[in-house]
């Protein structure tokens, strides 16, 4: 099996914006991925200093940890072939790829 | 500062820009800093804080999208800005939007609420006063959607200004004169543009600064040169902003000759700037040398810039007209300052003159000559130069000598002298003149502002002893030209006859 996925998604606030980065993220998660998976919502404006130690710039901005290398996506995931791509997840089933 | 309609204004801090901006930048406002690459924007950014920490004990907040924080630490130290320092006492904090980031892809709409999340955190956290942001043109090539990071912008500075911060945002121009910035960032984010630039003229770089909009508020118009010194950074020079308002002094000082004294009415008034124009061995130095000892005689100051001639050289000149140098400088009564004119920029030899008679404190200056100076500048820098130390020496109350030499052996007028006669107060002309056979040497002093003075074009001689003028020239005339003519005595007294007749 793959290695665990750590995900990050920075967002600020409850706006709608982050609710639809949220919403999109939990549909990717029960399309591509299986419980081997840890997400982690961090809200910006409750918690600056992380925004700051990870140095984001933009929300919503999902960071995937793990596995290595840190891949950084922007945006509120509404394009989700890119998403995938990023993720390395295959759009057709639940193969995961190290890269 | 509080202007008529509200407005405040932050001074600065920065040498010379507050004057330019009559008073610094407007209070809880963005100020847009726009330049070409080169044109020093990262160092008024930084400046704009150092000089909050340093001079007003206000914190501030630096955000960089280009420059890495090491460079801008390792920078900013040949400045004196010690920044890893104020940062440690919670005086400067960074943050770090630099491209350095991991591979970043976009899916979707984005705000940079993150970014002003982390702005507003650091203002809260170090209580600052002043932001720079550095630059926007970075933030467009780390984002695609250009757009969107406009309205983004606009949000950043209507966070800006609702935090009630004075803030710097710098941006990047692509030619000198043209639009003001790169993506049509101005229109969103300032009321106030501020121009950089650093223009290739005449083969010489030359930086200016121009105000270019003040919404609601008033400023000095046009370019102002500045320069950028190690230890301090920028020095804007403000040329016409200074004002005329110095007073004018009817006390008198000695030329440090009797018969010049005489011709000048009774001496050159105080706070007076002297044009000394002549060709090469005239006796202009001598002329100088004359001034600055003859204040040193009366135990009073005197500064001697000079770019011609070493010291070497000038001490023995002066030695060989009876006139001990070493001596006046043991007794701190003199100072002579000698300095190749190309080793520096114009504005800088300015700023180094402007600090070396604040420090010494003398009621003489003298520079030999401002025509060497002339070669190293451009004509218009030149210009402001020497607008600039003029305004400079009469607001010290102190009586300066420059001397400017004619390309013509004969005759002649110099390009400096054209370009100055206007800003001195007083002009004195030194000629060779022809005289059967021989060349002779003659002096006038062609203007005396406020005063009477010898209109008579008078022989002098230079010996062991110095300079000695004796009587006019009778019988020629065409001195002044150079086309000499000589003239019957018997025609000079017809002349003269024919003038008192008329009475």
């Amino acid at each position: 099996m793959s290695e665990r996925i750590i995900l990050k998604l920075y967002v600020a606030g409850t706006t709608p914006r982050s609710e639809l980065a949220i919403h999109n993220l939990r549909q990717i998660r029960a399309t591509y991925l299986n419980d081997n998976f840890d997400l982690l919502i961090i809200d910006v404006l409750e918690e600056p200093q992380q925004a700051e130690d990870a140095r984001i710039l933009a929300t919503p901005t999902l960071v995937r940890e793990a596995p290595p290398p840190q891949r950084r996506i922007i945006g509120d995931l509404s394009d989700r072939e890119r998403v995938l791509r990023a993720l390395n997840l295959g759009l057709s089933g639940s193969t995961t790829r190290v890269g | 500062m509080v202007q008529q309609n509200g407005i405040e204004k932050l001074p600065t801090g920065i040498p010379g820009f507050d004057h330019i901006s009559e008073g610094g930048l407007p209070r809880r406002r963005i100020t847009l800093v726009s330049g070409s690459a080169g044109t020093a924007k990262t160092v008024f950014a930084c400046q704009f804080l150092a000089a909050g920490i340093q001079q007003r004990g206000q914190a501030g907040v630096f955000v960089t999208f280009e420059e890495s924080i090491d460079d801008i630490r390792r920078n900013m130290l040949g400045f004196g800005w010690d920044i890893a320092t104020w940062e440690a006492e919670g005086k400067w904090s960074f943050i770090d939007a630099s491209t350095a980031a991991p591979e970043t892809v976009v899916a979707g709409e984005f705000d940079l609420d993150a970014l002003i999340a982390r702005i507003h955190h650091a203002i809260r956290k170090t209580n600052a006063e002043r932001v720079s942001i550095d630059s926007l043109g970075a933030i467009f090539s780390q984002f695609e959607d250009s757009r969107n990071l406009r309205m983004e912008l606009f949000r950043i500075a209507h966070a800006l200004k609702q935090i009630g911060v004075t803030a710097i945002m710098t941006a990047e121009r692509l030619e000198e004169y043209g639009t003001i910035a790169r993506y049509g960032i101005e229109e969103f984010v300032a009321d106030n543009v501020v121009i950089l630039r650093n223009v290739l003229e005449e083969e010489k770089r030359r930086r200016t600064i121009e105000i270019l909009k003040y919404r609601g508020t008033s400023h000095r118009k046009g370019e102002f040169p500045f320069t950028i010194i190690p230890a301090h950074g920028i020095t804007v020079i403000p040329l016409s902003a200074l004002e005329l308002k110095q007073r004018s002094s009817t006390i008198r000082l000695s030329s440090g000759n009797v018969n010049l004294d005489r011709m000048c009415g009774g001496g050159f008034f105080r706070d007076s700037v002297i044009l000394v124009s002549g060709a090469t061995g005239t006796g202009k130095t001598l002329m100088a040398t004359t001034f600055l000892a003859g204040g040193a005689m009366q135990g009073e100051r005197s500064l001697l810039f000079a770019f011609e001639e070493s010291r070497d050289q000038l001490y023995r000149n002066a030695a060989g007209w009876g006139i001990d140098f070493d001596d006046l400088e043991r007794r701190d009564l003199l100072r002579v300052v000698s300095v190749y004119p190309e080793t520096a920029g114009l504005e800088d030899h300015l700023i180094a003159m402007q600090k070396m008679i604040a420090e010494f404190r003398p009621t003489r200056v003298a520079i030999d000559s401002l025509s060497a100076l002339e070669r190293v500048s451009t004509s218009k820098g030149f210009r402001e130069f020497v607008i600039s130390l003029t305004s400079f020496i009469k607001h010290q109350e102190i009586a300066g000598m420059y001397t400017a030499t004619t390309p013509n052996l004969l005759g002649g007028s110099s390009i400096t002298e054209g370009h100055i006669s206007t800003i001195t107060d007083s002009i004195i002309l030194m000629r060779y003149v022809e005289l059967f056979g021989e060349m002779r040497r003659g002096m006038t002093v062609l203007k005396m502002r406020g005063s009477m003075h010898d209109k008579e074009i008078r022989e002098f001689k230079i010996d062991g002893a110095g300079m000695h003028i004796g009587a006019p020239f009778r019988d020629v005339t065409g001195i002044l030209s150079g086309n000499f003519v000589h003239v019957n005595p018997s025609e000079i007294d017809r002349i003269n006859q024919m003038f008192e007749d008329e009475e």
